[in-house]
Formats: structure tokens, C-alpha cells, sequence
């Protein structure tokens, strides 16, 4: 089934999965109605672990249930799953490189009204610091639940970064084609600039390369893991094109734009960044206006490609 | 008696594994001695020779940086060689300065950051729960240690669940890395708090061995998780480390130091 809410394709997956794989199991801190795993929790109660309001304490948890050869999903809000157990993740969960699966929910500014104490603006950063660690952050729905069925597959910790609010399906639907964790996938072909983006402005993308064309040729590559990345990977992507534009809704620092930027140290190209300029997060009535605030759009992601375009023309 | 013996030998382990000039954590080491023997050497169901049975019981060293006591307790049972307790901290040893599990076969987790083992151990026991082993988790946390929040997180959730074959021993040295815990962050009613978590408390000499084996059996039957609350003395069995204002937390030995210990827990003196 094809969904449009990234979260609700996430806790829909999981109920699929489990049906088959009983070592699913998935743990809640009073945010199950928030982050879907409420519906785990109906299909398979015996499986569900309501944490009780306790982060730190639910990934230690997770930890040790992987140790039995479970399959945790620990779900929080990004700002907490990621920062609040910051350690417990580090310590037991990367350095013993267990099976847990982190879920950063309602990532990003997509918790629009509850300001900078709930918005996650560096909840990348700090997963893709920590050796072991995966981290993959899907455009849309689909992709959501084709990465949630990849990381099941797959044997070690994940940060899963998951948005809230519906998004239009950009990415093939699952059934068709599943997904392959370090891939990044070339969205549109163009032969000028480079735009590297991650979840929601992976759309934003393809709508700023839209307006543009006839103007400046925009080629668009969703990185919907943003670790590992693979440098030979990202550099044949970026072949040709003059300049790069990285676009996420994160800080600037230690998302995808550095990781991108990383990547690329040994053969560099001028490079702009579309993200949060190092600042917390603010409440707002809603979601979009929220994202026009802080410069994510698709105009923005214009601006910047013409920018970094013009000053390469001087 | 037999676990005497092992505890002793323990002791030595530890001796061999800080070495001469290099810092140890012999203190809290050494105030766990006993109750790591009657673990390894009594109460626990594991086999050395299949570390990872499913059906086994499993320890956690919550109070990490001993790890060179769990270190001597694995070799001694035959996990390792014991002339591999001497490279212990050196560079491309398998012996970390807290326990690795990806290293050491009998490590069950990597512990070290305080306050994470009980919530380590309470999701081995639900896991365990969920597969139906009837297999019990033991966490050793230092008194210290209790000032971590997440360790009271686990308790309430622990309770909550009726993780019956968790069991908490703690450490109650009364003594922690800046001196004794009394004067540097109290940490008292120790019993009271436990019970008010909904655990069940038993309180005993961390060094007597009937007291510590008839703990351990205790906890088999039980509804609630169960906290054996262990007295003890940081540094037992060197009469300066006993006296030492931190209880020998993370000191060097000098030769002479050393060439005496081994001695002295190698022939069997009174300790």
C-alpha cells in the first residue's frame, strides 16, 4: 500500500515486516500515537515496549535486547532519540555495533509549533560523528518504506530520520524498486550544476531545477544516506557539472552539505549550501512557513544555484 | 573454601593485569572480589567453551572500569589464556580498559559510561523473556554509580515490566573516585530507595561467601526484580589500598608492591 505521510509509511512497514520477522521489535516513550509505532503496538502488543518517558534508558533497553537477537526500532522525536541519548547510542549500541535501528521522528522543523526545545537542526550531525553508525534520511514516503525494509535487512545501528507531515511521492514505490543503503540516486540529468539534496528538499530540488530550465542546466541527486557515502560515488555524479548546491532542512554544520563536502576534499568544485545557518528553531502556525523562515525552498535553491553560477561566469 | 580460593586467585588476576607503573582500578576491583567469584564460580549457568548460548545466564559490569575483575574472572573460568592478562591496555590487546564485546568472548555488552548496564541488562532480560529462556541477568553497579539518573529509569521500568530474572548487585564500597561517598555526593537509604522502586532488597557482607551464595539463590524465586546490596571495602585484601582516602581508584603498583601481592595471593594469606 502507497502511503503519503512518510511516518505513517514507516509504522504501516513495520507492522508488515513483523507479521514474518518476530525479531522486530520496537520501543516507545509516550510518543507512539506521534511516531507510529502505536501501530505496532496494536498488531503485536507482546512486542512493544512503552519505555515510559525515559530515553536514555529505552536505548540502553534496545541495546541489550539486540544482544538477544532482536531487531529494536527505538522511537523518539529526532531531538531526543538522537541527542537525548546521545550516549547510550555511542557507548553500548556503536561501539558493540548492535542491531539497534534509531528513529528520529517528526524530524527537522517539521514539529513546527513546538519551536527550537523539539526541532532537530542537528540531529545528522551528531549520528554521522559516531563511527558504526548509518544514517539514511529518505525524500518521501516511499522511500521510507523501501529504507525501512532495507535497514531490517541489514545487521548493525541505524539513524533513521523520519518527517512528519505528508510529502509528495518523488521516488518509485516501493514494490518497484527497493532500497540500497549507500546509493545515492540520480533524480534529473543536467550538465551545469550539481544539486545535492536529502529528504524534503529532494523535491524542492527538482522544483528549483524546473524553474530554471532554458536557463541553467540542473542536474538532481537524492542522498537519502548520508552515511556511508561513497566518495567515488558522489564525484561521478558531480562529473561535468561546475559547481555543486547541497539543500537540506538541517544545519549547515555536520549535515549533508559537510558530509558532501568531505567527500569531495580531494578533488573540490565551488560549492553552495541551502540549510540552516547554525541557529535553533522557532515555532510557527505551520509547516511551510515555518520552512520559508528558515530558506528552505525551492526558490532559495534557485538562488543559490544561479549564485554559485554567476560567480563562476566572473 | 572453594570460592575463597577463586576469589583469591581473582585477586591475583587483577594484580597481573595492572602490572608495575601502569594506573588499575584495583580498589573496585578487589571490593567486588567475592561476589564476581561466586558468579563465575558458582551461581552462573555459562560454558566457556560456547560463550554464546542462547540459554545462558549473563553478567554486566555496569561499573566498567573494573574491568580487569571480569578480565580475571573470564580467564580464570578458561574463556582465555591468562597469560593474556598482562597486555591488558596495551595497544592492540583485546583487553580494553572497559569491557569490550566485540573482543572478548564473555563480554555480553560494552558498558563503561555509569548508570547503562541495568537498562542493558533489563532489555537482555525482556529479550530473554520474549524467546522463553528461563536464563537470569546479574548487573554489578558501583555505589558511586546510584547517582546516575538512568540507573533509577531502569528500576522503575524493571519494576514495571516484573523483570523477575533481573537482579542488581551494588557495590557498596562507600567509597568513589574523589574519596569516601559520605563526604563527596551521600548517596544514602539505599535499601529504602530499591524498595520504593519496586524491587526487592537483600542486604549483605560483600565478602562473606555463604552470605553472598544464599543472596544469589534467593533471587531465583522471586516475583520482582531483585537488588542484593553488597557492603564491602574498596581495596579489600591490601591493607593500603583499604587505607588509601579513595580506596586505590586507578593507581599504580610499584615492583615491590606488586612482587608482594602476588605473593601474598599466591600462597593463600589471609585476606
Amino acid at each position: 500500500m502507497e502511503h503519503v505521510n512518510p511516518r505513517v509509511a514507516y509504522g504501516e512497514t513495520l507492522v508488515e515486516l513483523g507479521r514474518e520477522n518476530k525479531n522486530i521489535v520496537v520501543l516507545d516513550a509516550d510518543l507512539g500515537g506521534s511516531t507510529m509505532g502505536k501501530l505496532f503496538e496494536l498488531a503485536y502488543p507482546e512486542r512493544h515496549f512503552e519505555a515510559g518517558i525515559a530515553e536514555a534508558n529505552m536505548t540502553s533497553m534496545a541495546a541489550g535486547l539486540a544482544t538477544t537477537g532482536k531487531i529494536p526500532f527505538v522511537n523518539s522525536f529526532a531531538v531526543f532519540s538522537a541527542g537525548r541519548a546521545f550516549d547510550q547510542i555511542r557507548q553500548t549500541i556503536c561501539i558493540g555495533g548492535l542491531n539497534v535501528k534509531i528513529v528520529g521522528s517528526s524530524a527537522g522543523l517539521s514539529d513546527f509549533g513546538d519551536g527550537a526545545t523539539h526541532q532537530s537542526v542537528e540531529d545528522i550531525a551528531i549520528m554521522r560523528a559516531i563511527p558504526n553508525m548509518t544514517v539514511i534520511c529518505p525524500a518521501d514516503a516511499n522511500e521510507t518504506t523501501a529504507a525501512t525494509k532495507a535497514i531490517v535487512e541489514y545487521n548493525g545501528p541505524v539513524y533513521l530520520r523520519i518527517n512528519r507531515h505528508d510529502t509528495e511521492n518523488i521516488t518509485p514505490s516501493p514494490t518497484t524498486k527497493p532500497f540500497t543503503i549507500g546509493e545515492p540516486t540520480l533524480m534529473r540529468e543536467g550538465s551545469e550544476i550539481a544539486v545535492f539534496a536529502t529528504g524534503i528538499t529532494v523535491a524542492l530540488a527538482l522544483k528549483a531545477a524546473a524553474q530554471l530550465e532554458g536557463q541553467v542546466s540542473v542536474r538532481v541527486i537524492n542522498v537519502s544516506t548520508i552515511k556511508p557515502l561513497d566518495s567515488n560515488k558522489i564525484t561521478k555524479l558531480s562529473e561535468g557539472c561546475k559547481a555543486i548546491v547541497c539543500a537540506e532542512e538541517h544545519s549547515i554544520i555536520g549535515g549533508l552539505g559537510s558530509a558532501i563536502a568531505e567527500t569531495m576534499r580531494a578533488n573540490p568544485k565551488p560549492m553552495a549550501f541551502v540549510g540552516i545557518e547554525d541557529t535553533f528553531g522557532v515555532s510557527a502556525h505551520n509547516y511551510e512557513e515555518l520552512l520559508e523562515h528558515f530558506g528552505i525552498t525551492a526558490e532559495k535553491i534557485a538562488e543559490a544555484i544561479l549564485k554559485v553560477g554567476i560567480s563562476l561566469a566572473r | 573454601m572453594e570460592l575463597e580460593k577463586k576469589a583469591r586467585a581473582l585477586r591475583k588476576n587483577v594484580v597481573m593485569s595492572i602490572g608495575v607503573g601502569n594506573a588499575g582500578h584495583l580498589g573496585g576491583s578487589f571490593s567486588a572480589a567475592e561476589i564476581v567469584a561466586a558468579l563465575y564460580f558458582y551461581k552462573m549457568k555459562h560454558d566457556p567453551k560456547n560463550p554464546t548460548k542462547p540459554d545462558r545466564d549473563r553478567f554486566l559490569l555496569s561499573k566498567g572500569h573494573v574491568a580487569i575483575l571480569q578480565y580475571s574472572a573470564l580467564a580464570e573460568a578458561g574463556y582465555f589464556d591468562i597469560s593474556e592478562l598482562p597486555r591488558t591496555k596495551s595497544i592492540g590487546s583485546k583487553l580494553q580498559g572497559h569491557p569490550d564485546a566485540r573482543k572478548v568472548a564473555g563480554i555480553e555488552a560494552c558498558t563503561g559510561s555509569l548508570g547503562q548496564g541495568l537498562s542493558i541488562g533489563l532489555g537482555m532480560a525482556l529479550g530473554l523473556r520474549l524467546d522463553g529462556y528461563d536464563s537470569k541477568v546479574y548487573v554489578l553497579i558501583g555505589d558511586g554509580e546510584l547517582a546516575e539518573g538512568q540507573i533509577w529509569e531502569a528500576a522503575m521500568a524493571a519494576s514495571a515490566y516484573k523483570a523477575n530474572k533481573l537482579v542488581a548487585i551494588v557495590d557498596r564500597n562507600n567509597v568513589q573516585a574523589q574519596g569516601k561517598t559520605a563526604e563527596r555526593f551521600p548517596i544514602d537509604n539505599i535499601a529504602e530507595k530499591w524498595t520504593a522502586f519496586g524491587w526487592r532488597v537483600l542486604e549483605i557482607d560483600g565478602h562473606n561467601i555463604t552470605e553472598i551464595t544464599n543472596a544469589l539463590d534467593a533471587s531465583d524465586n522471586s516475583e520482582q526484580p531483585t537488588v542484593i546490596i553488597a557492603n564491602t571495602v574498596k581495596g579489600k585484601g591490601l591493607d593500603y589500598a583499604e587505607n588509601h582516602p579513595a580506596g586505590y581508584h586507578n593507581m599504580p603498583l610499584t615492583q615491590e608492591q606488586f612482587d608482594q601481592a602476588m605473593e601474598l595471593f599466591s600462597t593463600g594469606g589471609d585476606v
